[in-house]
């Protein structure tokens, strides 16, 4: 399904995306990656908290669901991953002293888990339709006993490899955004494994339009 | 800049796509140069020589030089002078608080409506129904409605009486119904009377002669949001010859 390496061809796993499909949330979407589901619900801008009020932007709330039991540790530190990332791309300052709620429940978990967050996390804001300055993406990739680099991992690929890593890329320049990393690595694996989640972006960027498109292709 | 804007009138763009400007190097000095001017509308923003879009959705043009990104969305962001349906969640003293769908309630003064007075109030409940345009639509302000425009007269606006049935749509849909000459409307004009009113917010309010015809017009303007033209009209044609 998804061999890949070198930064020559990029292969991603297959992935599809539904936009507005829930009729409550002013936003939605659900993005599959492989097996990786996920599901995303926008609430906002709407009325906040006097506790989290903040004068001069909207405040902004990501919640992640897990798909049984309640969220831990692990679903905290990825909200803290997406909540940043989504702060840098939207325009908060456009509505300010309102609050931007932003759900995202798994549905199944096969790897790449957090870019499949970013991922619906994005296409949702952006069916909002509240102001971005840019869009972002996510993409993992996974160093195996190799030090091949496989784009996309599965569950299975994510347990065997040696160091695993997501970034959030955006779509004006292709710069990172957001790093999480874990295990062991040198500079220029490192190095490496942002070209080649670079190069990646720009294929779910051009999914993102074409997503996009098809949604207004009716009132066009 | 005005021309790259022009060519991709109606094309789907998506937040980060720029235009920029295309400075000419040679500045003619006989000729007179016209300064290229452009309106952004909603979606569209400008950052330094640059024109940014923030939105997702279909960019539009109006002549001469006005541009914005039509999208679909669901909640309501107010804008001065736009006229919606709200509905009064609090009596207090000289003014009304009002839910209009948006991020805070907006206020709407006792006086702001035709023919009141300080000792003359207008017949308000907390619940009621109101058609009001905003005075005052700020980000950083708490917005304002009247329910008269600037000559003092009600022009179509205040309380909402009896009956009728009050719905939600996409905002997408409530400005497709509020074009001049709308195709949704028409076609609806062809089905069976009734009284229709939209407001900017994604709300709707008909009332018709009987229930169930109210609850029909609800349910295929709901279901029209994500129709084709072509499906629409079949879908309105099947109304007409069903046994109603």
């Amino acid at each position: 399904m998804m061999e890949v390496c070198g930064s020559s061809n990029v292969t991603l796993r297959e992935f599809g995306c539904e936009q507005s499909l829930l009729s409550r949330p002013d936003g939605s979407a659900s993005f599959i990656q492989g097996d990786t589901s996920v599901m995303a619900g926008v609430y906002g801008p709407a009325e906040v908290k006097v506790s989290k009020e903040i004068y001069d932007r909207a405040t902004l709330e990501v919640l992640i669901q897990p798909k049984v039991g309640l969220p831990s540790v692990r679903e905290r530190s990825q909200e803290q991953c997406v909540r940043e990332t989504c702060e840098a791309s939207l325009l908060l300052s456009l509505h300010p002293r309102s609050s931007l709620t932003l759900i995202l429940q798994v549905l199944h978990d096969d790897g790449s888990l957090l870019s499949c967050f970013l991922n619906a996390a994005c296409m949702a804001l952006m069916d909002a339709g509240l102001p971005m300055s840019c869009l972002f993406c996510g993409v993992t990739c996974a160093i195996d006993a190799d030090g091949q680099i496989i784009t996309d991992p599965t569950a299975a690929q994510e347990k065997q490899s040696r160091a695993l890593m997501t970034f959030a890329i955006d779509s004006t320049e292709h710069r990172v955004m957001m790093s999480s990393t874990k295990g062991s690595f040198s500079v220029y694996e490192l190095q490496q494994c942002i070209a080649v989640s670079q190069k990646a972006s720009e294929k779910i960027f051009q999914f993102y339009r074409d997503s996009v498109r098809r949604r207004y292709s009716k009132t066009l | 800049m005005f021309s790259t804007l022009k060519e991709k009138v109606g094309e789907v763009l998506l937040p980060g796509d720029e235009f920029s400007f295309d400075t000419d190097d040679t500045i003619s000095l006989t000729e007179h140069v016209k300064p290229e001017k452009v309106v952004c509308g909603p979606g569209l923003r400008r950052s330094g020589d640059r024109l940014v879009v923030c939105k997702s959705g279909v960019l539009r043009h109006k002549q001469p030089n006005l541009f914005w990104i039509e999208s679909q969305q669901r909640r309501y962001v107010p804008a001065k002078g736009e006229t919606i349906i709200g509905i009064v969640t609090i009596k207090s003293g000289d003014v009304f608080k009002v839910d209009f769908g948006g991020s805070e309630q907006a206020s709407l003064s006792y006086l702001a409506f035709e023919g009141a007075t300080k000792r003359n109030r207008p017949n308000v409940q907390v619940g009621d129904l109101v058609f009001a345009q905003f005075a005052i639509a700020n980000k950083d302000m708490e917005p304002e409605l009247v329910c008269i425009d600037s000559s003092g007269r009600a022009n179509g606006m205040g309380v909402f009486g009896g009956g009728g049935l009050l719905f939600k749509v996409s905002l997408g849909l409530v400005r497709r119904l509020l074009t001049p000459h709308s195709e949704i409307r028409s076609d609806l004009d062809q089905l069976f009377p009734c009284e229709l009113v939209v407001g900017m917010n994604g709300r709707v309010w008909v009332k018709s002669s009987s229930i169930q015809q109210s609850l029909i017009i609800t349910n295929l303007l709901q279901s029209s949001d994500t129709m084709t033209a072509s499906q629409r009209q079949q879908l309105f044609q099947r109304v007409k010859q069903g046994p109603l």
